[in-house]
């Protein structure tokens, strides 16, 4: 029997989604800043509407829903997966307010796109956007990376245990630190000292590539936030094209790999414990899979001898490559390339790596390491199973930090959303064919969107139907999510209105 | 013997003549083709039509015209800048003293100079790490570029100043309600 929700879920909800909103609209003072630093009027008013809104409508949550009780696992998952969507509608406001998209849908997608670490965009004219905007654009992926929860958890979460219910619903099964809160903080962490090197390397090369020291160092934080937090947005419409830089591609390749890595190895790797980087199976998974998807894509491309030299083809097939692997999106290709110079091996290849994803526990999308190398290992010990004698006792062991034993419940998880995901890409891909594109397109682009990519082959933008757009965005907010908060909240809205 | 001889001489400056006429005009109409082959896209070509029929133009003189937006990269006695048509961005590799010519480039405050470059187009370039690019051969400016003033938006003043009014009594109000 459905149990309709009690007034006190609403009001529990409603609080906790109170303060995050009220974390969001402190958030978007640093734009402000910037705004008010570089003398940008007009944007600066966007982002002051934006603000006031905002801390309104939370004061009036937080106030309205006061509420001392701790948070149960349903409310828990429903404040993370209604709190995404807020972020979406209230993040889109200064976007759609500067006049650079078409539409409040369009504003609404990039927004999405931008928190979920995806990376597909609608805005227009992009090389006129305003410092102001465009750091929001890469802010915005820098909390989603982190997770917009994380954010509330780290200032104004007091409670431990509510704290930890938040904490998975936002797909982050793993506690890097024994209090979640803490494990909060280091995120928080490992994400500024990278910010601060980041910015600087990337600054400073582009200096040395004859940028203006401003830009250079503009360009380099924002570039270091979407990437890092495998986003994908850039600050010039060419993406990381723009550049025409060697180095600046080698620096952003480093950072989208140390944010598809595990934060967990982060830090283990940062106390000295360097040799858990070749034990552990999602590393070692990751790398299997960067050379087999590379192999296929390279096959691809050297039979259809779109580059006329190995060391272009390695160049740019392995740069779409690992920015499709690690979830970043960031291209040095025009995206139509892909379905004019690239053959269906080698985009298949694409399509493999986007789909398999990094790191549970990191900024990556998608299906990840740790679940591909807990099925390998399950299949390896089901063939184990036959081969050997029938008494013999089979044990499977992974090294994921610690040494594991493959439990079938570790198994049945991993394979459960792995299909998932695999039925998300396939359902975006109808949706797509739905509306006239042709089967790889529709497929590539799903997978980009579902899998929190950020690669387009060319379908997205604005004269794409707002259907798709939408279609888009929920498998943007499903698959960063990772399903189970979004379930819970569908059942939610099942029970309110069937429940008794 | 020595009318024969003068004949036959004056005969074999005929054919002579003629040969080199022969020469010159094959000479002629091989530069005739090449030029008509290179310039093949005299008038201006789109950043799509290239982009998406990158193959035909693969090593061909382009024209093509646009906002240089963004920085201009000075790379030794050579710079990059990137020109927008109003759909894409394309990268062009040029001599540092052509570069000079361009005083604004787009960016939010200014609207970049409109350029035409003519240049040799790479679908995947194997100077530049297999970037498609323009190698561009000369630059004119067709259109100044300028600073752009924005124009204060009153509207979104008017708003701000509203929603402060509104944010601030209930803000007042939250901590009357909690007192």
């Amino acid at each position: 029997m459905l149990l309709r929700p009690q007034r006190e879920d609403l009001k529990n909800i409603g609080y906790y989604l109170g303060k995050i909103i009220l974390g969001l609209g402190l958030i978007m003072l640093v734009p402000l800043i910037v705004g008010i630093v570089f003398g940008e009027i007009n944007p600066t008013l966007d982002f002051l509407i934006s603000i006031e809104l905002t801390l309104t409508l939370g004061l009036l949550l937080t106030k309205l829903c006061f509420t001392e009780k701790d948070l149960n696992w349903m409310q828990g998952m429903i404040i993370v997966s209604l709190s995404w969507l807020v972020a979406m509608f209230l993040g889109a406001l200064p976007l759609y307010l500067s006049g650079h998209w078409k539409s409040y849908l369009d504003a609404c997608f990039d927004a999405m796109s931008g928190f979920a670490t995806t990376g597909l965009a609608l805005v227009q004219d992009l090389d006129h956007l305003s410092y102001t905007h465009n750091l929001w654009r890469h802010l915005i992926m820098f909390i989603g990376g982190q997770g917009i929860v994380i954010v509330a958890l780290s200032f104004f979460v007091k409670s431990f245990s509510g704290a930890f219910k938040m904490y998975v619903g936002e797909a982050r099964d793993e506690r890097v630190l024994p209090n979640v809160i803490h494990t909060a903080r280091f995120i928080w962490l490992v994400s500024i000292v990278y910010l601060i090197l980041g910015t600087l390397a990337l600054g400073i090369v582009g200096i040395l590539n004859g940028m203006k020291a401003t830009n250079a160092f503009f360009h380099g934080a924002c570039v270091f936030m979407a990437a890092f937090d495998t986003g994908g947005f850039a600050p010039q419409s060419q993406n990381i094209l723009y550049y025409h830089s060697l180095p600046f591609e080698i620096i952003t390749i480093v950072i989208m790999i140390l944010g598809a890595i595990n934060f967990k190895l982060h830090y283990h790797i940062w106390m000295g414990n360097r040799k858990e980087i070749l034990k552990n199976i999602e590393t070692r998974a990751l790398f299997i899979t960067i050379f087999l998807t590379f192999l296929l894509t390279a096959i691809g491309l050297g039979r259809l001898g779109s580059y006329p030299k190995g060391i272009l083809l390695f160049r740019k097939g392995f740069y779409q490559l690992i920015s499709g692997h690690t979830g970043t999106g960031y291209m040095t290709i025009y995206p139509t390339q892909f379905m004019n110079e690239w053959n269906h091996l080698a985009l298949v290849g694409v399509i493999c790596a986007m789909a398999l994803g990094g790191a549970v526990c990191s900024t990556t999308g998608a299906i990840k390491m740790l679940r591909i190398g807990v099925i390998f290992k399950a299949l390896l010990e089901d063939i184990k199973r036959i081969i050997l004698p029938e008494q013999a006792i089979v044990i499977q062991k992974f090294h994921h930090i610690k040494e594991m034993f493959l439990e079938d419940r570790q198994v049945r998880s991993a394979l459960m959303i792995t299909l998932a995901y695999l039925g998300l890409y396939v359902a975006g891909a109808i949706v797509g064919m739905f509306f006239g594109y042709p089967f790889l397109n529709s497929l590539f682009e799903s997978t980009s969107a579902a899998a929190n990519v950020g690669l387009s082959c060319g379908i997205t933008e604005a004269s794409m139907p707002a259907a798709l757009k939408v279609t888009y965005i929920i498998q943007m907010w499903a698959g960063r999510l990772e399903f189970m908060a979004i379930f819970t909240l569908i059942g939610f809205l099942v029970a309110a209105i069937r429940g008794k | 013997m020595i009318n024969k001889l003068k004949a036959q001489s004056s005969k074999l400056k005929v054919t002579t003549q003629n040969l080199k006429f022969y020469v010159l005009s094959f000479g002629f109409a091989l530069c005739a083709l090449h030029s008509t082959l290179n310039t093949a896209f005299a008038q201006s070509v789109s950043s799509t039509e290239l982009i998406n029929h990158a193959k035909d133009y693969d090593g061909k003189v382009v024209v093509y015209s646009g906002e240089v937006i963004g920085d201009i990269m000075v790379r030794g006695k050579y710079a990059w800048i990137n020109v927008f048509d109003g759909k894409n961005a394309i990268g062009i590799w040029l001599d540092k003293d052509l570069a000079k010519e361009i005083t604004y480039t787009g960016t939010h405050k200014s609207k970049g100079d409109v350029v035409e470059i003519s240049g040799i187009f790479h679908r995947a370039c194997l100077e530049h790490g297999g970037d498609l690019d323009i190698h561009a051969q000369s630059l004119s400016k067709t259109f100044g570029g300028a600073s752009l003033s924005e124009p204060f938006n009153n509207g979104k003043r008017n708003a701000a100043l509203l929603l402060s009014g509104v944010l601030c009594l209930v803000l007042i109000w939250s901590r009357l309600k909690l007192r």
